[in-house]
C-alpha cells in the first residue's frame, strides 16, 4: 500500500502513530513491509491457504463474535441438501457440468428458498423470471445454535477444517509461529472493544481466483465481526484515480450506472422481463425498477414513456462476454473493425502485449486518446521487429498494417473540471486551475461532441436502427472559446431531478417508477442535494464531527461507512462506548449517530416483517446488510459467484506446486484462450519454467508509465526495468548485481536488469526451496526511460467472475545475460 | 523566528514525493536516467539539481519492535541542514550565500562567481556547483514560498508528515515527543541528530535536523560534522607556530653558513 497508494497510506501511518499494529503480507518486503510491524513473505498465489487458516484458528479458538454472527451473517442459514463440498468432491462443489465447464448455481441455495445476488451473476438466475422462484424470505430456515450439520457456520468449519498452520507452513512457506502470531493478533483486535482493518489490491485480484481472495477476507471480517463498524471493513485500493468512479459510472461492458446489470440480447428482450430478472422480491433490490426507469428517464427524457416501456429498447444488448481479452481475441480474428482506447496503454499494461500488437494490425482504425504518443499509438512502429510473443513470426513493415490511428491530445486533471471518486466512495470535486494547452481536450469534451456531431449526423434519419442516437438527451450547456462542457451540468444530471421542475432530488428514497423522476446514476442521489455541489465542500477537519460529512460527498446519501446498522447490537445500542457510531434512540424513535444510518431511519430494532411483507417491508430491524435479499451479509454466498459458494484453495493456473488440497488443481471455472498465440505451461512443475514470477507497481510510476516514463523527474527514480532476485537465486544462476537477465514463459522473452535483494527470500515449500522472482511492470519502448515489458511475458487467462488476468502468479525462467536482438532492431541504451 | 525541517525517518515510505515535489516547484533538471542498483535509490546524492534526496539503506539487522526476520529497510529524506554555523556561508567570499530572515542559509545566484569555496566548505556534502552553468546551487528552503507563508513544496507532498516544517523551537519539541514514544515502544536506538548545539558541537546545531535508527554513518551522514572554520583558531596558531619554525630555521640557516663562510 506504501508503495502504490503512498497518499492514502499517511491514515495507516497515522494509525500506527497512535498505536495500531500493521500487518504486511506479500510475497516481497517492500516499502510497506519497511515501516510494517510484521511483514509476512508469503508464496504468490496461496492466500486463500493463508486465509483460510485464519477462518479455521477463528472456529477452532472459538474466537468469533458470536451475537454478531448469529445475527448479522448467514451462519445459521440452512442450505439445500444438494449442496455438497469440496472436501466431497476432491475439490469441485455440487452442480459442475463438465461438458460446459460450468457450475449449476441452484445446487448452493438455501433450503426452500431461492435468493438473486445484490451483485455479481444475476443471470445466473435468468433461466427462469424471479416471480417463478420461492422468494418469500420467510421461508428462509435457520439454526441460531449453529448446529444444524447443513446450516453455513458448520458447512464453513467443516470446509477449511484442513486449513492447518501446518498446511500454511507447507504451502505457503510461512513458519507456523508466524502464522499463529497473525492469527492471534487479528482476533485480539477483534469484538466489541475493537475492530480490524484490510486493505488490498491488484496483488489480491489479479489470479484466476482472484474474487474469492477477497471472499476469504470477508468470511474472516465476518466472523470477528469487523463490517459495518468503524475502523472495520475491506478497503479495495484501486488500480489508480478515480477507477472507483469509473466503476459506479461504469465503463465496463455489462454494467449501466449504479450496479444495474446491462440488459442481454438472450433472456432479457422485453423491459418487463429484464425488470422481473434484476428486481428482488425483498429488501433493497426490490426498488430496482425506480432506478432504472429514473436512468432511462435521464437518457432520453421526454422520449422515455409507460406506453414505450421508458426507451428501454434503445439501449443495445449484451451478446456476450466483451471484456478486454475477449475483445481483443476477436480483435485478432477480425471481427472488431473499431476501437477507442483513453487513457490506457494496453500494450504495455495488458498482458501478452505481442498479441494485442498484432489484434491491432487487423483494426480499420484506432483512436487514443492520451497525454503521450504511447506505445499503444504507435503500435505499428513496432511490427516489423517486434520482441515478443515466439508465435507471431509473420515481420511486417508499417506500410503493410492498414489501421488508421487518430491520436487525441488529453488534458489533464488540472485543466478541466470534474470529480474523482476513491477508494472509499468518496466524490471529490477538482476545479479547472489552467485552460488545456494547444489541441488537449477532456474526455467530456470529446465525447460531449463526438456525440453531438453523431446527432446531427443522423438527425433527420428515419432508420429505425437510428432512433436511440436521435432520442438520446444530450443538451449540457458549452462555455468559453473550446466550447467545453460544463461538468457541473453533468453531476446535476447523475445527482437526479424532479422531471416536472427539475429541482434535483434529495437523495435516492425520492426516486420514483413512473418517469416524475429522471436519474443518471442512483447511488449518486444526493450529490448535488439542494442545487449545491455537495461534492465540492471542503470543511476543515476541526470545523465537524470526526466522521468528517462535511468534505466532499460520499455514495450512497453521503455515508461514511456501509452497513453501520451493525455498528449497534441487535438492540440498537453500540457494542460498546469506544465503537460507538450509530444507535437507535427509543425516544425519538429513530436510527442516529455520528454517520448516516444506513438502515431504514424509523424502522425499530424490534421490527419483524409480517408474513406476506413485500419489498422492504421485509427488511427486519436486525437486518443491517440490506442489499443482500435476506438482509444479512454472506459467509457462504448460495447464488451470484461462478466459481463455488465458497473460497477454495486452487494453485495459479502456472504454478511449481501440484494442489496440496485436492485432485482439481486450479480454478475449475476458470477463463482460458486457447490459440497459437497464447500458450500455457504445464499446470505445475513445467522443467522448462522452474521459478514462480510476480508483477508489481513501484511508488515512482503510474501503470502503463504514460503518465510517469515522459516526465523527467519521475522518469529518473526508476530509469530501467530490472528484476527482483534473492542473493541465493543470483548465485544458482550466476546473476550479477546491476547486469543484465534475460526472463523467459512460453509467451515470450525479456530483458531486465538485476537487483538482488535480501528482500526477496526463497521459500520451503513442501521440501523444495521455490524462487520468487519481481517484476516491475512500468516500462515501454517510447518514453524518455525504454525497456522491455513484463506483461509480454503473460499469457490471456481470466478469474471467472471479473474476467481479470493472472499476473500476480506464473512461471518462469531466468538466465544471465540480454536476450538476443532481432533483426533491425535497437537495444535499449 | 528561525524556521526549519525535522525529517523523522520512522515514517518515512521512500515514496519520493518530496524530491518530485522539489524539482518540480524549482524547476531543476533530470540529472541522469541510470539503474544505479543502491535499493531503490536512482538520485544517489545531492547535488546542485538534486536538493532532496531519500536514502535507502538494506540492513540484514532487525528493528527493534518490528517482526520482519533479520531485515530493515531504512529510508531517509536527505536536505540541506541549513546549519545554524554553516561552512558553506563562512567559505563564501562573495557575500553570495547569507542568512535569510528566516534564519534559513541562501545563496544568491545573481552575485554567486562560481569559486566554489562553498563546496569544500560545506561538511556535508551538500552544496555542489551545476556543470551548465558553474554556480553553487541548493536547498533554499523554498524561500520564494516562505515569502508567501507558504511551508517548503517537499513537507508540503509528504505524506506521512516524515517531513515536518516549522519553527525550529516547535519542531523540537515536537521531535522530543516523538523521540520519547519511540523510547517506551521499545526503540531504544532512535535517537535525535542535529538537534541543537550541545548535541552538534561542529554545527551548533541544525535548522533541519532527523531522527534516525542507526548511526549517522548507515545514511551516509557525518558522525561529527564541523564547519571548518572552527579550526581557523587552531589552524592559525599552527601556521603561525609553523612559520616562526621555518623562520627560525630560515635565521638558523642563514647565521650557520655565514659562520662557515667566516671560518
Amino acid at each position: 500500500m506504501a508503495e502504490c497508494h503512498p497518499v492514502g497510506f499517511q491514515w495507516v501511518m497515522e494509525a500506527k502513530r497512535r498505536g495500531a499494529t500493521i500487518i504486511h503480507v506479500d510475497p516481497r518486503f517492500t516499502r510497506t513491509s519497511a515501516v510494517a510491524d510484521i511483514h509476512v513473505p508469503i508464496r504468490a498465489g496461496s492466500d486463500i491457504v493463508f486465509l483460510g487458516a485464519i477462518i479455521r484458528y477463528i472456529i477452532e479458538e472459538r474466537r468469533w463474535f458470536h451475537d454478531y454472527v448469529v445475527h448479522y451473517t448467514n451462519a445459521a442459514t440452512i442450505v439445500t441438501e444438494e449442496f455438497q463440498d469440496t472436501e466431497d468432491l476432491d475439490g469441485l462443489f455440487s452442480g459442475w457440468n463438465p461438458e460446459k465447464h460450468k457450475y449449476a448455481a441452484e445446487f448452493w441455495q438455501y433450503q426452500d428458498a431461492h435468493v438473486t445476488p445484490a451483485a455479481g451473476h444475476r443471470e445466473q438466475e435468468s433461466a427462469e423470471t424471479r416471480a417463478a422462484h420461492v422468494t418469500r424470505i420467510g421461508a428462509i430456515q435457520t439454526d441460531p445454535t449453529l448446529e444444524h450439520p447443513r446450516c453455513v457456520f458448520q458447512i464453513l468449519k467443516r470446509h477449511f477444517a484442513r486449513y492447518t498452520p501446518e498446511m500454511v507452513e507447507e504451502t505457503c512457506g510461512i513458519p507456523r509461529e508466524l502464522f499463529l502470531k497473525v492469527a492471534q493478533t487479528l482476533c485480539d483486535n477483534s469484538g466489541r472493544e475493537r475492530t480490524s482493518a484490510f486493505c488490498y489490491s491488484v496483488g489480491w485480484t489479479q489470479h484466476s481466483v482472484g474474487v474469492q481472495y477477497i471472499r476469504t477476507a470477508a468470511i474472516i471480517q465476518q466472523l470477528l465481526g469487523n463490517m459495518g463498524r468503524p475502523g472495520g471493513g475491506i478497503m479495495a485500493l484501486r488500480g489508480h484515480a478515480s477507477i472507483q468512479g469509473s466503476t459506479d459510472i461504469p465503463t465496463l461492458y455489462d454494467l449501466l450506472p449504479g450496479y444495474l446489470p446491462m440488459p442481454r440480447a438472450a433472456g432479457s428482450g422485453t423491459f418487463q422481463k429484464y425488470v422481473e430478472q434484476n428486481r428482488s422480491a425483498s429488501a433493497w433490490w426490490s426498488e430496482f425498477p425506480k432506478y432504472i426507469v429514473s436512468l432511462l428517464k435521464a437518457y432520453f427524457g421526454d422520449h422515455a414513456t409507460r406506453e414505450n416501456d421508458w426507451c428501454y429498447d434503445d439501449l443495445p444488448r449484451l451478446t456476450g462476454d466483451h471484456s478486454h481479452m475477449t475483445t481483443y481475441a476477436a480483435m485478432a480474428d477480425g471481427s472488431v473493425k473499431g476501437y477507442f482506447v483513453m487513457g490506457e496503454n494496453p500494450v504495455v499494461g495488458s498482458v501478452n502485449g505481442g498479441f494485442q500488437r498484432a489484434a491491432m494490425r487487423k483494426l480499420d482504425w484506432l483512436v487514443v486518446r492520451d497525454f503521450q504518443m504511447t506505445e499503444t499509438a504507435e503500435f505499428w512502429k513496432t511490427a516489423r521487429n517486434d520482441a515478443s510473443n515466439w508465435a507471431i513470426t509473420e515481420k511486417i513493415g508499417s506500410e503493410q498494417i492498414n489501421t488508421e490511428v487518430f491520436f487525441f491530445p488529453a488534458a489533464a486533471h488540472t485543466e478541466k473540471d470534474g470529480s474523482f471518486t476513491n477508494t472509499q466512495r468518496l466524490l471529490q470535486w477538482h476545479h479547472k486551475a489552467i485552460e488545456p494547452l494547444g489541441d488537449c481536450r477532456s474526455e467530456l469534451h470529446f465525447i460531449y461532441h463526438l456525440g453531438r456531431r453523431l446527432k446531427e449526423l443522423y438527425g433527420s434519419s428515419e432508420d429505425p436502427k437510428d432512433r436511440p442516437v436521435r432520442q438520446l438527451t444530450w443538451d449540457y450547456p458549452v462555455r468559453g472559446a473550446i466550447q467545453e462542457p460544463e461538468a457541473e451540468a453533468v453531476l446535476r444530471e447523475i445527482n437526479g431531478f424532479s422531471v416536472a421542475d427539475g429541482k434535483p432530488v434529495e437523495d435516492y428514497t425520492k426516486l420514483r417508477d413512473d418517469g416524475s423522476t429522471a436519474c443518471g446514476c442512483w447511488i449518486y442521489a444526493g450529490c448535488y442535494r439542494n442545487g449545491v455541489n455537495q461534492t465540492a465542500r471542503r470543511k476543515p477537519a476541526p470545523e465537524q464531527n470526526w466522521v468528517a460529512p462535511e468534505w466532499g460527498w460520499a455514495w450512497p446519501q453521503n455515508r461514511r461507512l456501509l452497513y453501520n446498522r451493525a455498528s449497534a447490537d441487535p438492540e440498537g445500542r453500540p457494542w460498546s462506548e469506544r465503537k460507538r457510531y450509530v444507535w437507535w434512540d427509543e425516544e425519538k424513535r429513530s436510527w442516529t449517530g455520528y454517520d448516516q444510518p444506513d438502515f431504514i431511519k424509523d424502522r425499530p430494532p424490534s421490527y419483524r416483517p409480517p408474513e406476506d411483507a413485500q419489498g422492504i417491508e421485509t427488511i427486519s430491524g436486525i437486518d443491517p446488510f440490506l442489499m443482500n435479499a435476506d438482509g444479512k451479509s454472506w459467509i457462504f454466498v448460495p447464488t451470484g459467484l461462478r466459481d463455488g459458494p465458497l473460497p477454495t484453495h486452487y494453485e495459479p493456473i502456472e504454478s511449481l506446486v501440484k494442489n496440496p488440497f485436492y485432485g482439481q488443481q486450479s480454478n475449475p471455472a476458470r477463463m482460458e484462450w486457447h490459440r497459437r498465440e497464447n500458450p500455457y505451461h504445464r499446470p505445475w512443475n513445467d522443467p522448462a519454467f522452474p521459478y514462480l514470477l510476480t508483477t508489481y507497481r513501484l511508488t515512482e510510476h503510474h501503470t502503463a508509465g504514460g503518465m510517469s516514463r515522459w516526465l523527467s523527474w519521475l522518469a529518473e527514480l526508476q530509469p530501467e526495468m530490472f528484476c527482483e532476485v534473492s542473493p541465493e537465486l543470483a548465485a544458482e544462476k550466476g546473476l550479477t548485481h546491476g547486469g543484465w537477465a534475460t526472463i523467459t514463459t512460453a509467451r515470450a522473452t525479456i530483458e531486465t536488469r538485476v537487483l538482488i535483494t535480501a528482500r526477496i527470500k526463497p521459500l520451503r515449500i513442501r521440501g523444495r526451496l521455490i524462487h520468487q522472482i519481481g517484476l516491475p511492470y512500468h516500462w515501454g519502448s517510447l518514453g524518455l526511460v525504454r525497456g522491455d515489458s513484463t506483461n509480454e511475458l503473460i499469457a490471456f487467462s481470466g478469474d471467472p467472475n471479473v474476467s481479470i488476468q493472472e499476473t500476480k502468479a506464473l512461471t518462469g525462467n531466468i538466465e544471465p545475460g540480454r536476450r538476443i536482438v532481432r533483426a533491425g532492431e535497437r537495444p535499449y541504451a | 523566528m528561525p524556521k526549519g525541517f525535522f525529517t523523522d525517518t520512522t515514517v518515512c515510505i521512500g515514496c519520493k514525493a518530496c524530491e518530485v515535489a522539489c524539482k518540480q516547484w524549482n524547476q531543476l533538471p533530470e540529472d541522469g536516467l541510470h539503474f544505479s542498483g543502491m535499493s531503490y535509490d536512482n538520485s544517489i546524492e545531492l547535488g546542485a539539481s538534486t536538493w532532496r534526496h531519500v536514502a535507502f539503506i538494506e540492513r540484514p539487522v532487525a528493528l527493534s519492535g518490528q517482526n520482519a526476520g533479520d531485515l530493515s529497510w531504512l529510508m531517509l529524506s536527505d536536505v540541506c541542514k541549513h546549519c545554524r554555523r554553516a561552512g558553506c556561508l563562512e567559505a563564501c567570499p562573495t557575500g553570495a550565500i547569507i542568512r535569510t530572515e528566516f534564519d534559513t542559509v541562501y545563496v544568491q545566484p545573481d552575485i554567486c562567481n562560481g569559486c566554489g569555496y562553498c563546496v569544500v566548505g560545506c561538511p556535508f556534502g551538500v552544496i555542489d556547483r551545476l556543470q551548465s552553468d558553474g554556480r553553487a546551487w541548493k536547498c533554499t528552503m523554498c524561500y520564494d514560498r516562505q515569502k508567501d507563508g507558504m511551508e517548503p513544496a517537499c513537507a508540503k507532498a509528504c505524506p506521512t508528515d516524515s517531513i515536518l516544517f516549522g519553527e525550529v523551537s516547535d519542531l523540537r519539541e515536537k521531535a522530543a515527543g516523538r523521540l520519547a514514544q519511540l523510547h517506551e515502544r521499545g526503540v531504544k536506538e532512535a535517537y535525535l541528530y542535529g538537534a541543537d548545539k550541545h548535541s552538534q558541537p561542529g554545527t551548533e546545531g541544525l535548522n533541519a535536523f532527523f531522527l534516525l535508527v542507526d548511526k549517522p554513518e548507515i545514511y551516509n551522514l557525518p558522525r561529527e560534522p564541523e564547519a571548518p572554520s572552527i579550526r581557523a583558531k587552531q589552524s592559525w596558531l599552527s601556521l603561525a607556530v609553523a612559520s616562526a619554525g621555518m623562520l627560525a630555521a630560515a635565521i638558523g640557516a642563514v647565521m650557520s653558513s655565514r659562520g662557515r663562510g667566516a671560518r
